[in-house]
């Protein structure tokens, strides 16, 4: 076990990175200006809809939907921040000769690169749940209206960075760090579009759509955890009448909808796959040569 | 810790990448506490080596040992230093900073960390710098950043990679006087260069490598052979001059007289026969082969053969 004596070292490693780099705060700006600017559009469209006599219920499915899309944003920009700080972890690192000095020292590849994403998910998880809550905090000030399950909801966003950030340093072990996070962002994107088409299948009946749809969740689990997101900031009135309702089925096509919460099943796949994935980080980057 | 046997030892190590030979059969040892030089070509090996080693890269076949452990052993590698080639550090990170995450990863005792610090930056000269981001270093500070990092904690054998070539001429000075000084606390040195004068300076045997194999190998003597010997002579007459042959090869120059080769304990003597027989002695001027022209000529006969 004394090959564990380093995860901290490296796992603290990576966070004072983060830290030092420009490129977390900058995010970090970004966010905070987003977050005041969606309040005052929230704020705005409630006043609007309020005086136009909107009731209660549609209001409530109108701020959620707009918040849902802020979560779609938001995403996406925490898949791609996981992703560029991933990038460069392994191979930046073997690309500048850092690595060299390092690993000449007692410290085991596998503590590397275990460190390397435990650092990482800290930084991502921590962004992802402040940004996050900051959002849904901005929105129910400014509407009076908060999801049922804000802190499933950062959760679930935290979950895909995650997603992202392990696939990003197991490529990022073999492959030069711009193309590990150019090919973990595609690798999103694809997997939400493909998350789309299934919907579409489900509400047009078109079973082959939906198998592809239900292989790509397993293959590559950001889709899943994204409808898995969704799930959390809908009201439960608008969940319990559709599911009153079968002819709302159409609703399936609808990419900022999700009838159904995770499984705990599919839960337990993800967090297996996450493991599998730094397994797998773990062996590619014991066998190559510096 | 391990005292016996050699420091570094290889068995017919062997690395290859796809079709390309980088060490096509190694066999040397290194002995504990000398300053050892390897030298070579670039491409010879040189880098791979210490590579195969650290555990840095595998080796295609062949084997050996590091501290008397297996090369790339990790527990081995804790009483290593090594300053790479390519020596890159933390560019975010202050010099000391990068120290204090090296004496974290050897495994140097919390208490012990702050004084090895001082002593680091101290020795490289950078007691000045040592809050100072690495990212605004020059190479040569960088380069004296490794070699503090490579000396943390006193380690039993300490590689350099080519430690001076970032270097000015004060900085290489300084850097003989490091090797030195670490040598005489008993720390092993194995220096990787291409600088032959260097070399030359501070190592108490060499090897040569070229094309991967190992085509030279013994103390500075042992390589360069007996030197000779010009001497500005007048007053000595032609039989005279004729008894010197009995030291080495005479070639007479008029004033001047050369021999060689000459064992460089026998000048003294020469020098004392000259007086004796009525000559006067002006200059002496030692002269040997040098280790560049040694190495040339090596090289260029392995190339030859």
């Amino acid at each position: 076990m004394s090959g564990l004596r380093l995860l901290p070292t490296i796992a603290r490693l990576t966070l004072f990175e983060a830290l030092r780099r420009r490129t977390l705060w900058a995010l970090v700006g970004l966010t905070a200006v987003i977050v005041v600017l969606t309040g005052l559009g929230f704020e705005y469209l409630v006043t609007q809809a309020r005086s136009h006599g909107t009731r209660e219920l549609q209001l409530q499915v109108g701020v959620s939907q707009v918040l849902i899309l802020c979560a779609f944003m938001f995403s996406f920009i925490l898949a791609a921040t996981a992703a560029f700080l991933a990038a460069p972890a392994i191979a930046g690192d073997i690309e500048s000769g850092v690595l060299l000095a390092m690993l000449a020292r007692p410290l085991g590849r596998g503590t590397f690169v275990v460190g390397r994403w435990l650092g990482l998910a800290i930084v991502v998880g921590a962004y992802g749940s402040v940004a996050g809550l900051l959002e849904i905090g901005a929105m129910k000030l400014a509407s009076g209206y908060g999801p049922p399950d804000p802190l499933g909801a950062v959760a679930g966003l935290g979950a895909q960075a995650v997603i992202v950030l392990t696939v990003t340093l197991l490529l990022s072990s073999r492959i030069p760090a711009i193309a590990s996070g150019a090919i973990a962002v595609v690798l999103f994107g694809l997997a939400w579009g493909v998350g789309v088409l299934g919907g579409v299948g489900a509400a047009l009946g078109v079973s082959s759509l939906e198998t592809v749809s239900s292989i790509a969740r397993i293959a590559f689990p950001s889709d899943g955890l994204w409808r898995a997101t969704i799930f959390t900031l809908e009201p439960p009135a608008v969940i319990a009448a559709i599911g009153a309702n079968r002819s709302a089925e159409i609703l399936q096509a609808n990419p900022f909808f999700a009838g159904t919460g995770p499984s705990p099943v599919y839960l337990a796949w993800c967090a297996l796959w996450v493991a599998a994935l730094v397994g797998a980080t773990v062996a590619s980057f014991s066998r190559r040569e510096l | 810790m391990t005292t016996m046997g050699p420091a570094i030892e290889t068995v017919d190590l062997v690395k290859r990448y796809g079709r390309t030979t980088a060490l096509a059969g190694l066999t040397m040892r290194v002995e504990r506490g000398e300053v050892f030089g390897f030298l070579g070509p670039n491409g010879a090996g040189k880098t791979t080596s210490i590579k195969l080693f650290l555990g840095l890269a595998r080796a295609t076949s062949g084997g050996g040992t590091l501290l008397g452990a297996p090369l790339g052993d990790r527990e081995a590698r804790r009483r290593v230093g090594y300053l790479p080639e390519l020596f890159r550090y933390q560019s975010w990170l202050q010099a000391r900073e990068v120290l204090a995450l090296h004496c974290e990863l050897a495994g140097i005792p919390a208490p012990d960390r702050a004084t090895e610090i001082r002593d680091a930056l101290e020795i490289v000269g950078l007691a000045d710098r040592a809050d100072d981001l690495v990212g605004t270093f020059s190479k040569g500070m960088q380069q004296r950043l490794g070699l503090g990092t490579a000396l943390l904690g006193r380690p039993e054998l300490v590689l350099l990679d080519e430690p001076t070539s970032a270097l000015d001429p004060v900085g290489r000075a300084d850097v003989r006087r490091i090797i030195r000084a670490a040598r005489d606390r008993g720390t092993t040195i194995f220096l990787n260069s291409h600088l032959l004068s260097e070399v030359e300076l501070v190592c108490d045997r060499v090897a040569v490598v070229d094309a991967g194999r190992l085509v030279a190998a013994g103390t500075l003597e042992e390589l360069l052979g007996a030197g000779s010997v010009r001497i500005r002579v007048t007053g000595l007459d032609p039989a005279a001059r004729a008894t010197l042959a009995r030291f080495g090869p005479l070639t007479d120059e008029g004033d001047w007289l050369a021999i060689g080769p000459i064992a460089s304990e026998r000048i003294p003597e020469l020098v004392a026969a000259i007086v004796s027989a009525g000559g006067q002695v002006h200059a002496v001027e030692p002269g040997r082969t040098s280790l560049e022209e040694r190495f040339l000529g090596l090289v260029e006969r392995g190339r030859v053969g």
